[in-house]
């Protein structure tokens, strides 16, 4: 885990390499360092981190979306890197907002993101560009909604007790 | 002179009488005496039963958790279902008698297992094993099917999450009662509710 | 052109060769079968749309989703402890793995301090579970290659590891052992001679397996070749766990990583050298040596002392307590009706899970209930590399990659 100073200084160098804009923020939360960039540098930010880094991260171990629901931009994706020969992790966070989310693909740079970037559109609904395969991997193909979106209702069947058991249809009505 | 006589063993009886209805060395009374020791009058209904009850062939088909139970069940020398004659799992379910649903079923597999249940010959039995597949389970949500009657007709239901190996026994003699025609009422016996049964 | 029929004999045999006939004579017609979500070999509902041109696999898509429960949005609604519940439902062969890694990224924003005997009763659930899962894998995968007899003789074996885990908790699966802090209760008295004898029979059932497979002609001829991915495209996949290892890279986050008690424990990897299916079975069985071993150092090394943390914020108090301090019961209501809250924040914790890397990030955003909980499922992940497994293999082979790649199909869709 690259402890906070570490952080500032792959943030610096992540800015002078791919934008000065790119990075938007770090955070180090319990031994863990987290790098906040700007949705339309992902690409560029991981590829430098895997690639052109002194230390280089050249694993994508998890890579899953996240939904703030009272903050906005509500929507988050993070990726979880990993670096075997440092035993180091790095997770690197865009946020977005939920009026067209898009962002740039990431399988070209780890093929582990396939399947994973198809499960966060599925969930939540990010338009990842650049993906050989975008459809929903998890719930049938024709499904509408984005179910882990947190203003997605929970669903499912209200439990009946005694006294609101007429207010539901029963099998025989 | 002291003569012991050693009792006749009644099994040597039964062999020596045996023999004799065979041989038709017994006339008379006695031949009708050995006959209707060994008759047994029955209905065609029952003696069909009977044959289906002691070889179910349940279909090889698991979901998730519950099927690691069933599969125990099957497979595992301590809880082994060939006691009760079911321990032939056809996957192909043209050849299959008894579809177990064991595990959750999620909105995409539900009309999956419907195309089987019809495709399985009469007579067919389902069990829907486990909580998930009775109602929700615990998972109340847009994902899950709320029990497998939804869509297929139980017939025995089992609880627990997942259900014991002997509680997936237990539900099999319950289902093998309820094919033979005395179908075990539960609660319903003992409150004397007959009549109060939902056949869906 | 000659009446094949006046041509003798051996001259017609010497005129068959084994090449192929040209390639417009070859199957041209690619046949998209469906290797459906009801198969016997598919490990659970996985459907596989395979491309075949005769018997060879061109192409294969996985097809998941079929026992998707939307455990991780339930999670949103319970509290953390009833959360446990639901995690561990997801990968349900290896339940205390997900309890683990759920319960670990919980403790670290709680920054909760989990006893050493909670530890090392921890580790030892771990592997037995790991022994248990292992035993699962091999008792189907045989299955599935046609040794039929290990189906009984891993089941069988599965049923005394059961049986341990119904003495120290009282459930055969899906126990809800390991809380936020520890582990539940105590382990009862007869569980350590109890476990004793399971771990020396077990060493020698092992070397029962290894004889009735390693040394079986028809055994050797499906696994040894099959199914050989190179290791930078594993990595690149993201495959870890006995995949990974058996391909010759020796990454095991309980050696690298060491979370829990792992590293106070001395236990090998096992490290396959070329990586095809053999491999593959060779590193699963010795690392089920290996956490039998684990097994038996934490039991003479278990330590005295409290089983759950003493912060009766976190933790339920003892019953005994509720009749005589006020402080205990209105802990104890909270904890029941709230929950305890978590400040804020987010993290990632990851485990070595017998399927590879098992990982769970929760944010918690002040209240009772996690606002996000999502597993880094193994099984979702290395699901992947089963198109470069099968390419242009046959679909014996195939099938034989399928068994020993252990997709969970819980996890796979969560």
């Amino acid at each position: 885990m690259p402890d906070a100073t570490g952080l500032e200084l792959i943030a610096q160098r992540v800015r002078d390499s791919v934008a000065a804009e790119a990075v938007t923020g770090t955070a180090f939360y319990r031994e863990e360092a987290t790098l906040e960039v700007a949705p339309a540098a992902v690409h560029d930010a991981l590829a430098y981190l895997r690639d052109a880094e002194d230390e280089p991260w050249p694993l994508l171990m998890s890579l899953h979306g996240c939904d703030y629901l009272p903050e906005e931009p509500r929507l988050a994706v993070h990726y979880q890197l990993l670096s075997m020969e440092r035993v180091d992790r790095l997770n690197v966070k865009t946020r977005l907002g939920v009026e067209d989310p898009r962002l740039p693909s990431v399988v070209d740079l780890y093929p582990t993101a396939n399947f994973q970037e198809r499960e966060v559109y599925d969930m939540f609904g990010v338009v990842f560009e650049g993906h050989p395969d975008l459809r929903r991997i998890l719930m049938p193909e024709d499904y509408e909604g984005f179910p882990q979106r947190r203003d997605f209702p929970m669903g499912g069947e209200p439990v009946m007790f005694t006294f609101n058991e007429d207010e539901y249809p029963r099998w025989y009505d | 002179m002291e003569v012991t006589r050693t009792k006749v063993d009644d099994l040597r009886v039964r062999q020596l009488k045996a023999q004799q209805l065979l041989r038709g060395e017994l006339e008379g009374k006695d031949l009708e005496q050995e006959v209707e020791k060994r008759l047994l009058f029955t209905r065609f209904e029952e003696a069909q039963n009977w044959a289906r009850k002691n070889a179910l062939f349940p279909l090889g088909f698991g979901l998730a958790c519950c099927a690691i139970e069933m599969i125990t069940v099957i497979g595992s020398p301590r809880n082994d279902l060939s006691r009760f004659g079911a321990e032939v799992i056809r996957f192909s379910p043209r050849q299959a008698d008894l579809l177990i649903i064991s595990g959750r079923v999620a909105t995409k597999m539900a009309p999956i297992i419907r195309r089987l249940y019809d495709q399985m010959l009469e007579p067919k039995w389902v069990i829907s094993m486990g909580a998930c597949a009775s109602s929700a389970g615990m998972f109340n949500n847009y994902a899950i099917v709320a029990g497998c009657d939804k869509f297929l007709p139980v017939d025995v239901y089992v609880p627990g999450c997942p259900p014991r190996p002997e509680a997936l026994i237990y539900s099999i003699m319950k289902l093998q009662d309820k094919i033979m025609g005395h179908p075990d009422m539960g609660w319903r016996e003992r409150y004397r509710a007959q009549g109060t049964e939902e056949i869906a | 052109m000659t009446d094949p029929l006046q041509v003798p004999y051996r001259e017609r045999e010497r005129s068959v060769t084994m090449e192929p006939l040209g390639e417009e004579r070859l199957h041209d017609e690619l046949f998209t079968i469906n290797i459906g979500p009801h198969h016997p070999a598919t490990h659970g509902v996985l459907r596989l749309l395979t491309t075949l041109e005769g018997e060879i696999v061109r192409d294969v898509k996985p097809i998941i989703g079929y026992v998707h429960t939307g455990i991780e949005k339930s999670c949103e609604d319970q509290q953390y402890w009833k959360a446990i519940t639901f995690v561990e439902r997801m990968d349900y062969l290896s339940y205390y793995y997900n309890a683990q890694a759920f319960c670990m990224a919980v403790e670290r924003l709680l920054e909760e301090e989990v006893p050493p005997r909670a530890e090392y009763l921890r580790v030892l659930h771990l592997e037995l579970n790991r022994v248990a899962s292992h035993l699962f894998w091999i008792a189907t995968a045989a299955l599935d290659i046609g040794a039929i007899t290990m189906l009984w003789w891993g089941c069988r074996d599965r049923d005394l590891v059961l049986d341990l885990f119904e003495m120290s908790s009282g459930q055969r699966i899906h126990t809800r052992y390991f809380q936020v802090g520890g582990v539940m209760e105590d382990i009862p008295p007869g569980f350590e001679a109890k476990t004793r004898e399971f771990v020396k029979v077990m060493h020698k059932r092992l070397d029962q397996y290894l004889s009735l497979l390693d040394r079986n002609e028809i055994w050797l001829q499906r696994t040894k070749g099959t199914g050989i991915v190179p290791v930078e495209r594993l990595l690149e996949l993201g495959v870890t766990g006995p995949l990974l290892r058996a391909a010759g890279h020796p990454w095991d986050l309980r050696k690298a990583a060491p979370y829990s008690a792992y590293d106070q424990f001395d236990f090998k990897v096992p490290v396959g050298t070329v990586g095809d299916n053999y491999d593959r079975f060779r590193v699963r069985i010795e690392e089920m040596r290996e956490s039998l071993g684990i097994v038996e150092q934490a039991l003479d090394g278990l330590p005295e002392g409290p089983w759950i943390t003493r912060n009766r914020k976190v933790a339920l108090p003892p019953r005994h307590e509720l009749a005589t301090s006020m402080e205990a019961l209105i802990h104890h209501f909270k904890l029941v009706t709230e929950g305890f809250r978590v400040p804020p924040g987010e993290t990632y914790a990851a485990v070595e899970s017998p399927r590879g890397e098992l990982g769970c990030f929760v944010l918690a955003d002040g209240s009772s209930k996690p606002a996000r909980v999502h597993m880094r499922d193994p099984s979702f992940v290395n699901l992947q590399s089963l198109p470069d497994m099968a390419k242009d293999a046959l679909i014996a082979d195939f099938i034989a990659c399928v068994a020993m790649l252990d997709p969970i199909l819980g996890g796979v869709d969560r």
